[in-house]
């Protein structure tokens, strides 16, 4: 009796640790069969997908670790990794020569925004997630500033073919053509008509296997104390401030490189819009895959990474087969993105509360059965 | 002996003030390697204090310094930073425990010190970047903790633990750092349950017998017997009686710690007897879960009219017992006032039985920081008596300004209470005349019946007897039954006409205000958990 | 106390005014100033200028004013302000749809709205309760939530009205609908006061917002409002003086629910159209950066800080286009009210005296 009590307990508790995950595979068993999508467009579609997002997904987990919980201002990375691109196709350095180069010129840009996001973090401790959210609006005020009205004049720009035709600042879309999945084509193979882009694969793995060993580190160690409690990091002597900053710069920079696998995937850039939705559909992502505001694995982001982009492939044509409007999918896949982070925070929010009304619970009954026994 | 060598630790002619106020006057203390020191006193009385000077805390050198000099091995050091402190070879436990809760027992004693292993990339990049080793950091753990000799899991994550055992953990850090030569222990077993308490004791030993000097502060008089060579009381910031362990015995040690050679001249002001006055408060079997001030089975009457004073060392429970009635703490038991029973947990309630509660976490609960004199003034009464409000047209009430001015401007006239004017923020007031807003406070209220917790913590000396003149003129003057909580016996016994003592939780006796402070003494360690 | 005083006088005045203000503020303030200056140099019409800051500031006043009550509780910034905005759209849409015209439409618009307003408001305040601390965040997704919910709504419900659907498909809302015939400058024709051809002071709308903050302001003079103050100021002091907290903060998300109901009503009632669908997203940073600007901080806001807040940021709207167009021939001024609005919210987020929440 008892243990089988137990086991629906543990049951209970698998459910409602992995509702968001467990929500969404009900929601993609509904709508493939709805879709009408074939399985073998769905795989393919999948796979172009994990390559092209999951390195973007990964630069959340360490400052989920670090404690500052979801990275919001990861678009900041981004946007660094957009300005290398857009210069590096200035330059018309192309195919492989031209990624790397930009991922050399994103370091830079994206470690200055690094550091000014960290510093401004540390002044708002306790509130990192909203006051990252409102980083990243800011900082793409700054982007289109200076990359409406500083990329000509101040930053020389020399093809006519990006500049917008007044003379100063980009088109609206940069094309990448050049470049287009010049990272993926290299070593794909073939497998029953899915194409596996190899080498993204392997830059996935490298960061997997980087985050896998940064966390056996001295600094993975102290992040993961900074993490759970500043006060007691501090007195043992760990820099904490240095500590969270040095996160959310590796962040910033992983999101670097990560935009620009995404963009050599897509390409081409849409300069203004690109990185504000990234941002959005990374957190989902990995949300989606299970990880929570303060716990986050590499699983989530593969788990995550599939469940929300097959949810992404099916759910406009899905919602097109039931209500005779394509739109409805469209609008349905952001309530869905927007959702499921509200319910993360939430949950978030509601445990920590519960967390501590469990605690005084439990004194009180202990007292309680203190003094029957004196009785 | 003395001759053979400079003994470990020793402190000479230390003096400390906070802000003009004394706080530890000459104290002389010397430590020799291997050997148990208990330091007792009541609380205020500067033990900690002295080891915040001695392990370098911030707060010292923020508070202008301290006078006098602290030799370790016959070398005169000075700290800045308990980092300093560290590096000298001194540790110590607080009574809070500094522990990551996600992290195991043996990332938590080696947190910062991790055994690493370099790699290419550290060597490139700096030495954060270097693997845990893990296999080291094992060892070192395990060595600890055999140090200690108290077994620990060093596996376990500390959010899994029993409370004693996150107290060994934090023992076990001190000891795995290897320069360790003298432990500061701050009240180590208050958490700990009887047996744990003992193996504590015990680790002490085998620790002093591995030529690690201890000096161990608690309110358990007989641990200190049980395990110290050297028993230093203090009081009121002098060291007042040092004696071998062996040649003293628990009654002369609360007889230091609380004995006054001044008692003639601060015996109690007029004390009254209410012996046949009806009881206003009954309390039966009342439990509080206040953190750090738990009260485990209070019974209690209070007598109409009457001041009591409720006293105790700190932690065992005093500060549990007006929280818990006034409902900012869950409680559980039976409350009867005036003879009808008082529903707990809910703080309308008592307000509206007029009660009233002057809280001892002033900045916290007391006070609205930002807002103006007169609004922490009247905001209760407002709220619970519909005072200081203009009906418009019998269905919206309205502040009315005025009333609130002139009621305010009232108790600062009658509290003397230093400030610009009546629309000055909370916040920019000194303590004691923000206690005296929240005197004010109370005493709009027009309460029969008023708690008062910890009337004259942390303010400054004519403050102190302008509360304590206040309250005893309120309860002369409109009859208001009184209970001061407080940690100054010395306060009680000039204000109360009968002073309850809680230990443990529980109320250990209750005296006339006239009796001998000893008498006090021996109660509030008689149930010390 | 004497001491401080001393020190505070021999300050220079300008350390005063920045201590007193903040320096964005001032900054913004006089960069305003500098653009009215500027305009007449650059061949802007003053006048038109002017009518145009005083009409926005019209239209969105009101829904500045909505943030004033879950500040005041300790709510924070209601970043949630969207699902006001819903109950807003559906109050306006029903009453169209209904049939209604002219200023009856109005009136039945925000009679309509009302009791979306509460019923949103209060789960919405339920939820907060739960996850007091986390607020921010969390009406911000909850705000995002819903109207992305609500854009399949304008799809999916039954509206049939002619003027409201697509002409093809006879079924859903278009992102556009004009409210000319309806209530179109209902509030601003009352009393207008013509001043040039096609520009005139809404007085109607003035005195609208003017009566709603006179509620507010005598609101929080009364019992209740004291205590919501009083829970915003410090929650542990309120509730040992009986207040039950929870109760407060549900009447403050309740009142800022149906605020910004009113609010949307009041704009589209200015601007003529309804904006439906996405665009609904695009008033919540405007509003909580106007009140911030005007002087707000995360946990006080007072009327003066609506009125301030919302004519000097619609004043860099307006202007910022108008004048910068003119003078280098660039219009910068979306860039500049994305860095301004943005960056003055996180001013308010990371400022240390702000206390912890």
């Amino acid at each position: 009796m008892k243990t089988k009590h137990s086991f629906q307990s543990k049951v209970g508790q698998l459910v409602r640790d992995n509702s968001v995950p467990i929500m969404f595979i009900l929601i993609c068993a509904v709508c493939i069969p709805l879709s009408g999508f074939s399985p073998s467009y769905l795989l393919n579609e999948i796979v172009t997908r994990m390559g092209r997002n999951t390195f973007l997904i990964l630069c959340l987990i360490i400052p989920i670790i670090a404690g500052l919980g979801l990275n919001f201002a990861m678009t900041l990375g981004a946007m660094a990794g957009e300005i290398a691109l857009i210069l590096v196709s200035d330059w018309q350095i192309w195919g492989i020569p031209g990624v790397v180069l930009a991922m050399i010129i994103s370091i830079p840009i994206s470690i200055l925004l690094g550091l000014l996001c960290g510093k401004i973090l540390n002044r708002a401790k306790g509130r990192e997630m909203i006051t990252s959210y409102f980083i990243s609006f800011f900082m793409n005020g700054v982007y289109q500033l200076v990359v409406l009205y500083m990329m000509g004049p101040i930053i020389p720009i020399v093809h006519d073919s990006i500049k917008l035709p007044r003379g100063y600042g980009i088109r609206n879309t940069v094309s990448l053509l050049n470049m287009r999945q010049a990272v993926d084509n290299l070593l794909a193979i073939n497998i029953g008509g899915v194409k596996i882009p190899v080498l993204t694969f392997l830059f996935i793995a490298a960061l997997c296997l980087f985050l896998i060993w940064f966390r056996r580190t001295k600094l993975g160690q102290d992040m993961r104390a900074v993490g759970q409690n500043m006060d007691v990091a501090r007195d043992a002597g760990i820099n904490v401030d240095r500590t969270r900053i040095v996160s959310v710069l590796i962040s910033t920079v992983v999101a670097g490189f990560g935009m620009i696998l995404y963009l050599q995937n897509m390409g081409n850039i849409s300069t203004y819009s690109s990185h504000s939705q990234i941002g959005m559909f990374s957190i989902a992502a990995l949300l989606v895959g299970g990880a929570s505001v303060e716990k986050a694995s590499i699983g989530n982001a593969f788990l995550g990474v599939t469940l929300f982009h097959l949810m992404f492939i099916v759910a406009p044509s899905a919602g097109a087969q039931v209500t005779g409007d394509s739109m409805t999918g469209e609008y349905f896949r952001v309530f869905v993105s927007y959702g499921v982070i509200a319910i993360a925070l939430v949950m978030y929010e509601a445990k920590k509360r519960r967390a501590k009304s469990n605690a005084s619970r439990l004194l009180a009954e202990a007292q309680k059965q203190g003094k029957e026994e004196r009785a | 002996m003395e001759k053979n060598s400079a003994p470990l630790l020793e402190m000479r002619n230390i003096k400390k003030d906070f802000f003009g106020n004394q706080v530890l006057t000459d104290i002389n203390l010397t430590l020799r390697e291997g050997e148990v020191l208990g330091l007792v006193g009541e609380n205020g009385a500067g033990k900690s204090t002295l080891m915040k000077i001695l392990f370098g805390m911030d707060v010292i050198r923020e508070t202008g310094g301290y006078e006098g000099d602290i030799l370790l091995n016959g070398e005169k050091v000075k700290f800045s930073t308990p980092f300093d402190a560290l590096e000298a070879g001194i540790g110590m436990v607080h009574q809070e425990f500094s522990l990551i809760p996600g992290f195991t027992a043996t990332e938590n004693i080696l947190l910062n010190r991790e055994p690493t292993k370099t790699n290419v990339i550290s060597q490139i990049f700096g030495s954060r970047l270097s693997t845990l080793d893990r296999k080291g950091m094992d060892r070192r753990a395990q060595d600890a903790i055999e140090k200690m000799g108290v077994k620990i899991d060093p596996h376990m994550v500390i959010g899994d633990m029993p409370v004693g055992h996150k107290q060994f953990t934090e023992i076990a850090r001190e000891l795995s750092k290897e320069q360790l030569k003298l432990l500061i222990l701050d009240e180590p077993t208050a958490v700990l349950t009887e047996q744990e308490a003992e193996a504590l004791l015990n680790s002490i030993r085998s620790m002093a017998s591995r030529g690690i000097s201890v000096i161990f502060i608690t309110h358990r008089l007989h641990e200190i017997l049980a395990v110290c060579d050297k028993v230093v009381i203090m009081r009121d910031g002098y060291v007042v009686k040092e004696s071998p362990a062996k040649e003293i015995d628990v009654p002369e040690i609360t007889h230091w710690m609380v004995g006054r050679e001044v008692d003639a001249v601060a015996a109690p002001a007029e004390p009254r007897s209410h012996e046949g006055a009806k009881n206003i408060l009954s309390v039966r079997n009342l439990w509080v879960d206040m953190p750090g001030e738990t009260v485990r089975n209070v019974n209690l009457d209070v007598k109409e009219g009457e001041i009591l004073g409720i006293g105790g060392l700190a932690g065992q429970g005093k500060l549990g017992i007006p929280n818990g009635i006034m409902g900012l703490y869950e409680a559980g038991g039976t409350v009867e006032f005036g003879g009808k029973s008082l529903p707990l947990n809910t703080p309308r309630a008592c307000l509206d039985a007029s009660l009233a509660f002057v809280s001892e976490d002033r900045r916290g609960v007391g006070l609205l920081l930002d807002e103006s004199l007169e609004w922490n003034v009247a905001f209760s009464a407002m709220q619970i008596h519909n005072k200081f409000l203009k009906n418009i047209g019998g269905i919206i009430k309205w502040r009315d300004e005025r009333a609130i001015h002139k009621v305010t401007e009232q108790y600062i006239e009658e509290l003397m209470i230093k400030c610009t004017s009546s629309r000055q923020k909370a916040r920019e007031l000194s303590g004691g005349n923000q206690q005296k807003i929240c005197l004010a406070k109370a005493f709009a209220l027009q309460p029969k019946f008023l708690f008062v917790s910890e009337p004259t913590r942390g303010i400054d000396v004519g403050a102190k007897a302008l509360v304590l003149e206040a309250l005893r003129k309120f309860n002369r003057e409109n009859g208001v039954t009184i209970v001061v909580i407080s940690s100054e016996l010395e306060e009680l016994r000039q204000t109360c006409d009968r002073i309850a003592i809680v230990s443990g939780g529980e109320i250990a006796g209750i005296l006339p205000a006239t009796r001998a402070a000893e008498e006090f003494g021996m109660l509030m360690v008689s149930k010390v958990k | 106390m004497e001491h401080s005083a001393t020190i505070d006088t021999r300050r220079s005045t300008f350390q005063v005014l920045i201590r007193r203000f903040g320096l964005p503020r001032l900054i913004i303030a006089g960069f305003l100033l500098l653009l009215f200056i500027m305009a007449p140099f650059v061949g802007a019409n003053l006048t038109v200028q002017i009518l145009n800051v005083i009409n926005r500031f019209s239209w969105n006043a009101v829904l500045v004013l909505a943030l004033v009550p879950m500040i005041h509780s300790g709510c924070g910034l209601n970043f949630g302000v969207p699902l006001g905005i819903v109950a807003g759209l559906l109050g306006g849409t029903l009453s169209i749809e209904l049939g209604f015209e002219g200023v009856p439409s109005f009136i039945m618009a925000i009679v309509l709205a009302t009791p979306f307003a509460l019923l949103l408001g209060t789960g919405y305040g339920a939820l907060l309760n739960k996850i007091k601390g986390g607020e921010m965040m969390i009406t911000t997704y909850v705000g995002l939530s819903a109207i992305s919910f609500m854009c399949m709504m304008w799809l999916l419900l039954p509206y049939s009205s002619p003027t409201m659907v697509y002409g093809l498909s006879g079924s859903g809302l278009r992102p556009t609908i004009s409210v000319e015939g309806f209530y179109d400058q209902v509030l601003a024709g009352f009393l207008e006061i013509p001043v040039t051809a096609d520009q005139s002071i809404p007085t109607g709308t003035l005195l609208f917002f003017a009566l709603l903050a006179f509620l507010m302001w005598a609101f929080l003079h009364t019992k209740t409002g004291t205590a919501m103050t009083a829970v915003g100021s410090n929650p542990s002091f309120a509730r040992a003086s009986g207040i039950n907290v929870d109760r407060m903060r549900l009447l403050s998300v309740i009142m800022s629910t149906w605020l910004a109901a009113i609010g949307i009503l009041v704009y589209q009632q200015g601007f003529g159209f309804i904006q439906l669908y996405t665009a609904p997203n695009n008033l919540t940073l405007p509003t909580v950066a106007a009140i911030l600007i005007g002087g707000a901080s995360i946990n006080k806001a007072s009327i003066p800080n609506v009125i301030i807040g919302t004519i000097l940021f619609q004043g860099i709207v307006t202007m910022t286009p108008t004048v910068l167009n003119s003078m280098i021939h660039m219009d910068m001024s979306e860039v500049i009210r994305i860095i301004v609005s943005n960056g003055m919210i996180l001013y308010a987020l990371t400022r240390k005296t702000e206390g912890l929440r």
